[in-house]
């Protein structure tokens, strides 16, 4: 492509370590920093340059193929390799840009949300939790995707405490997770270790070869499969190991919300498809087992309860935590079905949710911001008191649901596709009948915005008074990225395929 | 069951974890809770590492080369695994045809990063408890869940 | 519940009821601190390194807060240089990876700092164990601070 000749050549090939360092060298350096708005502008910074390298890296990925750096100079298996390839370019652009348009979105949000001795601090955590989920994306070795998943997860467990400015219920949401995030860890790495022991190795690709030479391994590469989807279906909300969510969204900082819903549980997802189709193969039988019966089983149950769940909800944070839920269930479902074009609509609603996903939370703190609003009652009226929020969160309700010419349509019919031509058509009936469940739960908050008559207080009607700017533009950013996805989506669905293709196969 | 006895290490580390999630899960108390999170790293900690012993290995520090020098034809009795290190001095290397066996130590490196994250994450849980400790003043789980259930009651302050 | 700030050592007959353990931290603690520097050294040949190093320096400082008390310790080690120490190391770790990018070669591959291979990868070590050891005594004397300043707020005899 003709924009990379603008990019000096040592960013297209040193870029992967400087996605992983840059932000954390800057996070100490923001820590201490005494005035909030250069530590502000220093994030700003930091997450603009990060966007860049990353949309470089993406673009460089797709002209020349899969590369490899090795840090410090150590050959692979010895030394720790970054490698950047069709399945972990995506993911990596959506994390750069959502920090991007996440710390715009910050700068009146902090304000209202945050302690002023605290704001510093709170930027420097978010760049520990970037720089912790890039490296995570990034890399290449087993171990060191331990220790950047649990960089950025301590540094969630703080994010998500400097909610209790606002709702005292962040500190235990926060201990909550803290306990059920390090207990997966834990689990993750206790896999990791029987890896070692099975294949003598920490290099993902050197585990792969070495697992195919032993063709699927001992009973120890079983054992280490098991505690490696559990640990990772924590970190991702599975359906029963899902319970740290809801609180996590609701009560933390609206920013840190929208940030973790479109980053965190997709790097998870990211490695659970590196795990299940890289490293191991579903060519074994115990893969293919696991594939079938507990990801595709816990996806669908997932799918069906969440969204039960989210239609009880009166806290409208706590629903969208639930419907999250419900559309990771989707992208097991898509992952577990395991045929390319299944891999790759999973891969695409991955991509897509996480827009979405960030568009609505972003909409609904600009609510709070201006009106206190959190409960599902409150949206009486609201298209006429903030008609230009509102229509950010219809257009992302809309494309939550799968209206067409949205986001989440395409996705969705993506994975019914894929569902129907793998003969699985109880599949398809079940993702009709969580689309109408997310109607439910989505069109109640847009019959009450707009049909309803807005809140009188002393006999006057409500004035109309719109979020700031610098939170619109984000929310309206995403509100239209999930319409442009939906009419012209061959960019995403063919980043999609190739995706998939690298992990089964074309075909 | 000689087998069995025999991978007693593997055996220890199972009670621990189980002992470690036990207290996770039965303590309503927060401190305890993370005192047995702590247990149930710790057990991990002692799996990578009791699998790094080789039996009749070496500790994984380099040996200084007293001389093996050559034999009688003159060829090195190490060849090729004796190194000059920077300050001077040659150590004996691993590897295949090494006359030293050494216990393995990467699990050793892996662990000193998984103790400072258990270290860090201890920390934070201990400075998120003593935060709940002000604000709810309590740290039983019980009584934590029924004021946020008062709480959810009544509504978000209004 | 006494202030562990402006605890009176002595009470009012003059005798310190904590004397022996003050001799003994006396003595103990440069030795301590001393060790800290012994396992960071070593750490290139033997076991140790920055972060035991930088555990046992810390060790050094509380044993010192616990014994003399907090004001004494913030005054010896002033809590804005602790918080410029955390950064300090971190910058020291990820400016030796950024010298080794800048003088040509990956990101932290030593081998470019000194003459040769050998003694670049040497220099390498130590200045990235030295950044570990600032790092992680500065912060681990943070959390003691941090948690050592908190008000108590119900006496002694209701715990």
């Amino acid at each position: 492509m003709s924009l990379l000749e603008f990019v000096p050549d040592w960013l297209k090939i040193h870029g992967p370590a400087f996605l992983m360092a840059l932000p954390l060298i800057m996070a100490a350096i923001t820590a201490i920093l005494p005035n909030k708005r250069v530590a502000w502008a220093s994030t700003f910074i930091v997450t603009a340059i990060l966007t860049v390298t990353a949309f470089t890296i993406a673009l460089y990925n797709a002209e020349v193929g899969t590369t490899i750096y090795n840090m410090g100079g150590w050959a692979p298996p010895h030394g720790i390799s970054l490698v950047i390839d069709a399945l972990n370019a995506p993911v990596i652009v959506l994390i750069a840009l959502m920090s991007f348009i996440t710390v715009i979105y910050a700068l009146p949000a902090t304000v209202a949300e945050i302690k002023p001795n605290k704001r510093a601090p709170f930027y420097a955590a978010f760049l520990l939790c970037t720089a912790g989920l890039l490296g995570m994306t990034v890399t290449g070795d087993a171990f060191n995707v331990f220790v950047f998943l649990e960089v950025s997860s301590i540094s969630t467990y703080v994010l998500v405490a400097m909610g209790a400015a606002r709702d005292r219920r962040a500190l235990s949401a926060a201990y909550n997770y803290l306990i059920l995030g390090s207990i997966g860890a834990t689990f993750f790495v206790i896999g990791i270790g029987f890896l070692y022991m099975e294949t003598g190795t920490l290099n993902m690709a050197d585990m792969a070869r070495i697992l195919a030479d032993l063709d699927g391994g001992s009973r120890v590469a079983k054992v280490a499969f098991g505690f490696i989807v559990i640990g990772l279906g924590l970190k991702l909300a599975m359906f029963p190991l899902h319970t740290w969510l809801p609180g996590a969204y609701a009560y933390s900082p609206t920013p840190v919300a929208a940030f973790l819903a479109s980053t965190a549980t997709k790097a998870a997802l990211y490695l659970l498809l590196r795990f299940t189709f890289f490293v191991f193969d579903p060519s074994y039988a115990y893969v293919a087992d696991v594939l079938m019966y507990i990801l595709v089983g816990l996806g669908v149950v997932g799918m069906i309860f969440a969204s039960l769940q989210a239609i009880f909800q009166t806290d409208v944070r706590r629903m969208l935590a639930y419907s999250s839920v419900a559309q990771v269930g989707y992208m097991l479902l898509g992952i577990g079905i395991a045929t390319t074009a299944s891999v790759a609509a999973g891969y695409l609603h991955l991509l897509n949710h996480a827009i979405i996903k960030a568009g609505l939370f972003l909409a609904l703190g600009a609510m709070w911001y201006r009106f206190g609003i959190t409960r599902a009652e409150d949206f009486r009226g609201l298209g006429k008191t903030m008609p230009l929020t509102m229509g950010a969160f219809t257009v992302s309700g809309l494309s939550l649901i799968g209206v067409p010419f949205t986001a989440g349509f395409v996705s969705k019919v993506n994975l019914a596709f894929a569902a129907w031509d793998a003969g699985w058509i109880w599949a398809v009936a079940i993702i009709m009948i969580t689309s109408i469940l997310a109607l439910i739960y989505i069109g109640r908050l847009l019959l009450s915005a707009y049909f309803g008559a807005p809140p009188e207080v002393n006999g006057t009607v409500v004035a109309r008074n719109e979020a700031p700017l610098a939170m619109l533009l984000p929310m309206w950013a995403l509100a239209l990225a999930s319409v442009i996805v939906g009419v012209e989506s061959d960019t995403l669905v063919g980043a999609a395929t190739r995706a998939a293709e690298l992990l089964l196969g074309a075909g | 069951m000689s087998d069995l006895f025999s991978q007693y290490n593997y055996i220890i580390v199972i009670i621990l974890m189980m002992t470690g999630l036990y207290i996770v899960f039965a303590s309503r108390n927060l401190i305890k809770k993370l005192a047995g999170l702590s247990v149930f790293q710790t057990s991990v900690f002692l799996l990578y590492i009791t699998i790094a012993k080789v039996s009749g290995g070496q500790p994984p520090i380099l040996l200084e080369d007293k001389g093996y020098g050559t034999d009688k034809d003159g060829h090195a009795l190490l060849e090729g695994t004796i190194q000059t290190a920077a300050g001077g001095g040659s150590y004996i290397l691993p590897g295949p045809g090494s006359d030293v066996l050494y216990s393995n130590p990467l699990p050793h490196v892996l662990i000193l990063t998984a103790i400072v994250v258990g270290v860090a994450t201890l920390s934070i849980g201990l400075a998120l408890t003593v935060r709940i400790r002000e604000v709810y003043h309590t740290i039983e789980e019980d009584e934590i869940e029924a004021a946020d259930f008062v709480y959810n009651l009544e509504g978000t302050a209004d | 519940m006494t202030d562990p700030e402006t605890t009176p050592v002595a009470d009012k007959f003059g005798n310190d009821p904590h004397v022996l353990l003050r001799v003994i931290a006396k003595f103990l603690i440069p030795l301590i601190a001393l060790f800290a520097f012994y396992v960071q050294f070593h750490g290139d040949y033997g076991p140790g390194g920055g972060f035991q190093a930088g555990v046992i320096l810390a060790a050094s400082v509380i044993l010192y807060a616990l014994i003399f008390g907090l004001a004494e310790a913030k005054k010896a080690f002033p809590p804005r240089l602790i918080r410029y120490g955390m950064t300090l190391g971190v910058i020291l770790y990820g400016g030796t990876g950024i010298l080794n990018f800048i003088l040509g070669g990956e990101f932290l591959n030593y081998s470019n700092l000194g003459k040769d291979a050998v003694a670049g990868q040497h220099y390498g070590i130590l200045a990235v164990e030295l950044g570990v050891l600032t790092t992680v005594t500065t912060v681990m004397i943070a959390i003691f601070y941090a948690f050592g300043s908190r008000q108590p707020e119900t006496s002694a005899e209701d715990w």
